[in-house]
């Protein structure tokens, strides 16, 4: 949310995306954003400065963060348990089958209710594997003592203003899965489902029963 | 049990401060604890930089058909003081580079033995801060090339520039430390994009601290200081947007 709203008030700064190695006033840009309003963006007003502090202090806990729960993860395997994708899960019956039951909102499995479903899988892997180490790599290809020393980034993502404009993209797509992630929690009941991402426990819903 | 208890304390806190900070994050960056944690995201960047990386890495530099075709100018674009105003005048025929400070030889140069001296020629991306980048070419000799000359004491840390303009009645100023100043590619340039500095972006020399953000990069550069400490220069953070607004004075980021 901090990492959201800084980047906004510094989006702000300069609202327009570029491809390629340089782009400034009088290149073309391939998207102008709308300013974004002062209630959404941190600070409250526009503070440059400020902005950059929040952004860059609270990348570093992302990123160590995110380290920390992959090898934590490995270690209790819960990514082994429970974010594994089974071949026969992709097949088209079965997407077809799960897309059913969450427009009926029936979202666990009455045989493993406390399994996660194939859709909520595939987009924590994309998160967890795709998202969030693409906000990270990109961020540091923004950085002009990153490139010099690890000029592979800039290679990666096509210079330094394709970086900006896929750091945008990415944090696009996160957005997207929390306000998607945040409906199917109340959808699915958002008592008994905060409380089991908070402390494990889980009672199956009745209906569900 | 005990994996339940730490995976409870540690969600069950990072949900109590994320609500805390939501719940005001202008304020409780007044609070001058917090936002001594805050301001100091600034060293821990540079200290994961430098402790990561090679200090001495070249920044990327392009062929002439990479350049931006128009670099367009930021911050001062000019001056405008009257003693600047006669500098252009006059071409900057008496125009005079100071170095001083911790150093043995204190340097007074006129552009002329500037631009006689060795120079360094770069086609370097420039970024501001505010998020665009332009690439163009610059020219001018080392800046350690100038520090060499002077002799620097061993008890200097810090690089101080001080500009012909000004903001706000106080001149700008700008700071880097030794590692970049006797980094290669750090050029007193004189030249960019193979004509003579315009005063837009900087006549007649600017620093090129490439690796670092545009506003490191100081224009009209007319007094360079070795010194220990920035503490008792402007208001003491080594710069004037570190002074007045709090940007990172490390801007590698």
């Amino acid at each position: 949310m901090i990492l959201i709203g800084s980047g906004l008030t510094i989006l702000n700064a300069h609202p327009h995306l570029y491809w390629g190695a340089y782009g400034a006033n009088f290149d073309h840009a391939w998207l102008h954003t709308p300013r974004a309003p002062s209630w959404l963006t941190i600070p409250a007003g526009y503070n440059l400065a400020i902005a950059r502090r929040w952004h860059l202090l609270f990348a570093l806990v992302l990123a160590f963060g995110l380290l920390l729960f992959m090898v934590s993860s490995l270690i209790n395997k819960h990514f082994q348990k429970d974010l594994r994708i089974r071949l026969a899960e992709l097949s088209p019956a079965h997407l077809w089958f799960d897309l059913k039951e969450h427009l009926a909102f029936r979202f666990h499995d009455p045989n493993h209710p406390g399994a996660f479903n194939i859709f909520q899988k595939l987009s924590y892997a994309l998160t967890i594997f795709v998202l969030i180490p693409l906000m990270i790599l990109t961020g540091l290809t923004l950085s002009p003592g990153m490139n010099a020393a690890w000029p592979w980034l800039l290679d990666l993502f096509g210079g330094r203003q394709s970086a900006r404009s896929i750091h945008f993209i990415a944090a696009s797509g996160l957005v997207l899965f929390i306000i998607v992630h945040l409906v199917l929690v109340i959808l699915a009941g958002a008592w008994n489902e905060v409380r089991s991402m908070i402390t494990g426990r889980w009672t199956v819903p009745e209906d569900d029963q | 049990m005990s994996s339940l208890i730490t995976r409870r304390a540690l969600v069950t806190g990072g949900a109590v401060t994320a609500g805390l900070l939501l719940s005001g994050c202008d304020r409780v960056a007044q609070n001058p604890g917090f936002r001594k944690i805050l301001l100091s995201g600034d060293a821990m960047n540079q200290g994961l930089q430098r402790a990561l990386t090679n200090r001495g890495a070249l920044a990327p530099e392009f062929r002439p058909d990479q350049m931006s075709p128009r670099f367009r100018t930021n911050g001062t674009a000019n001056p405008n003081t009257p003693s600047y105003n006669a500098m252009v005048a006059e071409n900057f025929a008496h125009w005079r580079l100071q170095v001083g400070g911790l150093v043995v030889r204190p340097l007074d140069l006129s552009l002329a033995q500037l631009r006689s001296m060795p120079a360094r020629s770069q086609i370097t991306r420039h970024d501001c801060v505010e998020g665009w980048s332009a690439i163009g070419k610059w020219q001018g000799p080392m800046l350690g090339t100038l520090l060499k000359l002077a002799g620097i004491r061993d008890a200097a840390r810090y690089i101080v520039f001080t500009c012909a303009d000004l903001y706000g009645g106080q001149p700008y100023y700008e700071s880097i430390d030794l590692i970049d100043a006797f980094h290669p590619q750090t050029i007193l340039a004189w030249a960019m994009n193979d004509t003579l500095l315009d005063v837009g972006h900087g006549a007649p020399i600017r620093l090129r601290v490439e690796r670092q953000l545009g506003y490191k990069h100081a224009k009209y550069v007319m007094r360079i200081d070795a010194v220990a400490s920035l503490a008792g220069i402007g208001l003491g953070k080594g710069g004037y947007w570190e002074d007045r607004v709090d940007y990172d004075w490390y801007a590698g980021i």
